[in-house]
């Protein structure tokens, strides 16, 4: 009879530490890069002429349905293969965040949608540029409208890091798997990752669901009102 | 050392079959097991209630990498030899139902209430109202976003490429071990990914603009 052994934990739990650093930030980078590109890109396809319009289509949908495992097999074998080489870390982080980008652009386009145009005209009225107008008066709508959507694209980002691992990028799964490959304890290892894991994603959840709450407090009202609504209505 | 070439396409088409079964069939068991899951999520009992929202809690925070690596050395733990068919398809339903199982709660609870009491007051049984009632009109609700998830399914196929699968990825790591050209082959992999899950999106947008109206 073979039982569970987490010896190993004690003289391992470094490199899972370390390799739990690196992966939230990755996500971080990800996230935050992602969500710049996923702006520009979300205007473009929202706004754009029809030159900017395609070319923001054909990249999100290019990246959208393609396995982000093959994505960074271009970024990291791919283009050392043409001469243009990156160490792994690089070559993950540049894959997360033009993945991220792509779906970010989805949900900012849905946002940008959201505005009615009254907004804009309002904003034109009081002689604002295109920029404030956008910076103080549509992003702050649009971002409070889509931050639930948003934040769960990051946990998604935090979660498909982990495939990152194949390109020997230093993250959570690649230190188990190191483990794994010292110890031969593989079950008990990946049942510490995916405990890993789910603590991570349960921390990133409660804190972008906190940052949501401070930054779109008002967010809070309207929902609760508007639950209210709906239960009279019953 | 040699060029890709026409035979290496044909040989990522041939392993693009692995793919395409495999995602077959963990969306069918995925199914099964999802529709399981929306119901307990459904039920009264508070007990079954949490179990379901725990089980989908683990489905949804642990990467499919890491749960098709659990099914994997896991099973072998327990003393059962799986194939890397086998372990990614155990590892990809779980993922797939957890997440269907979701989409379909959501379309099922977003059925206004007044709809179950009706029913309810034409003295229907609760799976006489689930048959005739509500699941006709959340079906209406979930296909859109269900047809989208499948393209996350095909997409995590890829992953069975770890475990030593030879579907499409592997095929392309193998040809790409033969030839060196990296940036060709993964390409080459990509589109025929891309011809896979692009008709599939069109297919979902289509009907969730078909049912915004």
């Amino acid at each position: 009879m073979y039982f569970m052994q987490f010896g190993w934990l004690w003289q391992n739990y470094d490199t899972l530490l370390y390799g739990a650093l690196t992966t939230i930030l990755l996500t971080i980078g990800a996230c935050a890069a992602g969500s710049a590109i996923g702006i520009i890109v979300g205007l473009c396809r929202h706004r754009g002429n029809l030159l900017l319009r395609t070319c923001g289509a054909a990249y999100v949908e290019a990246i959208r349905n393609t396995p982000l495992l093959v994505q960074a097999f271009i970024i990291y074998f791919g283009l050392s293969s043409v001469g243009f080489r990156l160490d792994p870390l690089p070559a993950a982080l540049v894959a997360l965040v033009i993945n991220c980008g792509a779906y970010s652009a989805e949900i900012f386009r849905a946002g940008f949608q959201s505005i009615p145009p009254a907004q804009k005209e309002a904003a034109e009225s009081l002689a604002l540029s295109k920029i404030q107008t956008f910076v103080y008066v549509i992003l702050p709508q649009a971002l409070r409208n889509i931050w639930v959507p948003l934040s769960g694209q990051f946990i998604l980002i935090m979660l498909a890091s982990s495939i990152v691992s194949q390109i020997s990028a230093e993250e959570l799964t690649a230190a188990a798997s190191q483990i794994q490959s010292q110890t031969f304890r593989s079950f008990e290892v990946y049942v510490v990752l995916a405990a890993l894991y789910l603590a991570l994603s349960i921390v990133l959840k409660t804190v972008l669901v906190r940052m949501g709450i401070f930054f779109f407090p008002e967010q809070r009202i309207l929902r609760r009102s508007a639950k209210r609504a709906r239960s009279r209505g019953r | 050392m040699r060029e890709f070439s026409y035979n290496d396409i044909y040989f990522l088409l041939d392993a693009t079959q692995y793919t395409v079964w495999l995602s077959l069939a963990s969306l069918f068991l995925g199914s099964v097991v999802g529709i399981g899951i929306c119901l307990l999520r459904l039920s009264n009992s508070k007990l079954i209630g949490a179990i379901a929202a725990t089980i989908v809690a683990i489905g949804q925070g642990v990467p499919p990498l890491v749960l098709l690596f659990l099914a994997y050395f896991g099973l072998a733990f327990a003393g059962i030899v799986v194939s890397p068919f086998m372990a990614s398809c155990i590892a990809l339903s779980f993922f797939a139902a957890v997440y269907l199982g979701e989409i379909w709660r959501s379309a099922i609870q977003s059925i206004p209430i007044a709809q179950w009491e009706a029913s309810e007051s034409l003295s229907l049984s609760w799976a006489q109202q689930m048959i005739y009632v509500i699941v006709p009109q959340a079906i209406r609700l979930a296909t859109p976003s269900s047809v989208g998830f499948i393209v996350q399914l095909v997409k995590n196929t890829s992953l069975a490429s770890i475990v030593g699968l030879v579907e499409l990825t592997r095929a392309g790591q193998l040809v790409n071990n033969a030839t060196f050209q990296a940036f060709q082959v993964f390409l080459t992999v990509a589109i025929i990914y891309f011809c896979i899950c692009y008709p599939i999106s069109l297919i979902s947008r289509f009907l969730e603009k078909k049912t915004a109206h």
